[in-house]
């Protein structure tokens, strides 16, 4: 494959960091990927030649951060193929986006009695808002439950939808588990009782290509943090026909069309739900970010990831005891696992010291550490600089770990 | 000896190791010898749950002494918590309420104290002193 990793990895100075006087290996990606110079450079930039609130005033450093503003907008409708520009709005995450869609499209559609449908492996950040609004409104959250392997049962769908369901929400790529959901057929089968479909995009629009029309999404949210951009920037992609009927989320400066005492107008889409001054800087920088993502190819990213996977999938299985949550045919670049007689916490304290970088505990999914009745796990999640290498330096401090708890080496 | 020397004598055991691997596995060795808790006392009640780890955490006055008992799932929580428990436990409300828990620090095991590792030691020390407090108003 012609993936120029070293190119790649150049890229980013914080690889070359030491933590405890050893190279860090940062298997956390799916929690916050590291920035690349391209990124750093694009914020500093902005900062040093133009600065200006956008949108608003005429002078020229304001009309110039505008256009800069406005065409990261355009790469973003490029980059998920979206049909028209006004479908793209700024929010701080996908948090942020999940919630407003929430709020909003609830306040709009949901009555009591209404049912939405979220499926069992989703973060709590698309559950919880969901929930919310459902308590507001009298409307009641069902449950998309997932096997074993940490396939949706997506077979149960026709028997979960009826008269009353309002909304489907689920993620593309679990941040646990690793499946790539087979959001297309999900979404097809709900299209054809008229059901739109909330796809929370956080742990796929950094690893595989995502095409918004092709998928015939509603809803589609992600954040810049994760995919090499900066943080407190994301993005809620909607259809046209859904984001002008929804009423306003937040109401302020910029999603007014006129204001007086007696009646205020809102703005037309995106404007009407990005009220105040957004994050200028980010969403400019963030567009770095796209551009490197678009140079290198999500096929390819996504390709050199596979081999990550499929390879520390095959060290892990080499040590007694392993067990891995979520080995769906269909994966992203993400290992859930546990080793028999080791706490995730005492693993993953004893492997930072060595400086490896990942995450244990639930990983705000706690439902899927119900279904599993675990109290949590340890997960690797790759990025596009991760390397094969690494991987080996990474079972190695595993096996120093285990080891230090009695384990006898393989 | 005084919480103070106790804290003291803690320090100087760990002394010994410079490497940050010994130390840890000390405390691992420390956190295996920890007996269990009756499973009785693993009650919800008696849980404190982290996101990272769970601790449960018993206590009992007798003779004016406070006298605690503690577990973790996680076998290094378990060697801090065996640790607290040498320091703290038998102590009488006051001498836990004027003495500072500074060994922690000192071992440069801190960053297991922060809110932020929530593995459930930073609300047992914080419920220690509440212990501490309630049984000295009970008792004056």
């Amino acid at each position: 494959m012609n993936y120029d990793i070293h190119k790649i990895r150049s890229y980013f100075p914080v690889l070359k960091q030491k933590v405890y006087n050893k190279p860090v290996i940062y298997f956390d990606n799916a929690a916050s990927a590291q920035k690349p110079v391209q990124v750093l450079m694009q914020q500093e930039r902005l900062h040093n030649d133009f600065y200006g609130n956008i949108h608003r005033a005429s002078h020229y450093m304001a009309d110039k951060a505008t256009e800069e503003f406005e065409g990261v907008r355009d790469k973003v409708q490029q980059f998920i193929h979206a049909e028209n520009r006004e479908e793209i709005i700024f929010t701080k995450g996908t948090t942020e986006s999940v919630n407003l869609v929430a709020t909003s499209f609830g306040e709009q559609f949901l009555s009591p009695g209404s049912e939405i449908i979220v499926s069992e492996m989703e973060h709590h950040s698309n559950i919880v808002p969901w929930q919310i609004i459902a308590l507001n409104k009298g409307a009641k959250v069902v449950k998309l439950p997932f096997s074993d392997s940490g396939e949706l049962q997506t077979g149960l769908l026709p028997e979960l939808i009826n008269s009353k369901t309002k909304l489907i929400a689920v993620a593309h790529v679990s941040n646990v588990l690793g499946t790539i959901n087979p959001v297309a057929q999900i979404i097809e089968t709900a299209h054809q009782r008229d059901i739109p479909v909330f796809v929370d995009g956080a742990q796929a629009i950094q690893h595989i290509p995502v095409d918004v029309q092709a998928l015939d999404a509603d809803f589609y949210a992600f954040s810049a943090h994760k995919m090499y951009g900066p943080n407190g920037v994301g993005v809620l992609y909607g259809k046209k026909k859904w984001l002008e009927q929804m009423p306003p989320y937040q109401g302020g400066g910029e999603m007014i069309s006129e204001v007086s005492f007696e009646k205020t107008t809102f703005s037309e889409i995106p404007f009407k739900f990005e009220a105040g001054t957004p994050n200028i800087t980010g969403v400019i920088a963030f567009g770095a970010a796209i551009d490197l993502l678009q140079e290198t190819g999500l096929e390819n990213i996504a390709g050199w990831e596979q081999e990550l996977l499929t390879y520390a999938t095959r060290k892990l299985k080499e040590i007694p005891g392993m067990q891995i949550y979520g080995e769906a045919p269909h994966k992203s670049g993400v290992i859930s696992f546990n080793i028999e007689g080791i706490h995730a916490f005492d693993l993953g304290t004893m492997i930072d010291k060595m400086g490896v970088a990942l995450r244990t505990g639930h990983h705000c999914a706690d439902p899927v550490m119900q279904r599993y009745n675990i109290q949590g796990t340890v997960r690797i999640s790759f990025g596009m600089y991760n390397t094969i290498e690494e991987i080996d330096l990474f079972i190695k401090a595993l096996n120093k770990v285990r080891l230090m708890f009695g384990q006898v080496a393989t | 000896m005084t919480i103070e020397e106790i804290q003291k004598e803690i320090i100087e055991e760990f002394s010994v190791y410079d490497d940050w691997m010994d130390k840890y596995a000390y405390l691992i060795e420390l956190g295996n010898q920890l007996g269990p808790l009756d499973p009785k006392d693993k009650t919800d009640q008696n849980l404190i749950k982290g996101c990272q780890s769970r601790v449960w955490f018993v206590t009992e006055i007798k003779d004016g002494k406070i006298h605690f008992r503690g577990e973790s799932d996680a076998v290094i929580v378990k060697g801090l918590v065996a640790l607290l428990l040498r320091v703290v436990s038998g102590r009488t409300p006051e001498e836990i309420m004027k003495n500072d828990l500074h060994f922690i620090d000192d071992l440069g095991l801190k960053q297991h104290l922060s809110p932020t590792r929530s593995n459930g030691l930073l609300a047992m020390v914080k419920q220690i002193r509440l212990y501490a407090v309630a049984y000295n108003r009970i008792e004056s």
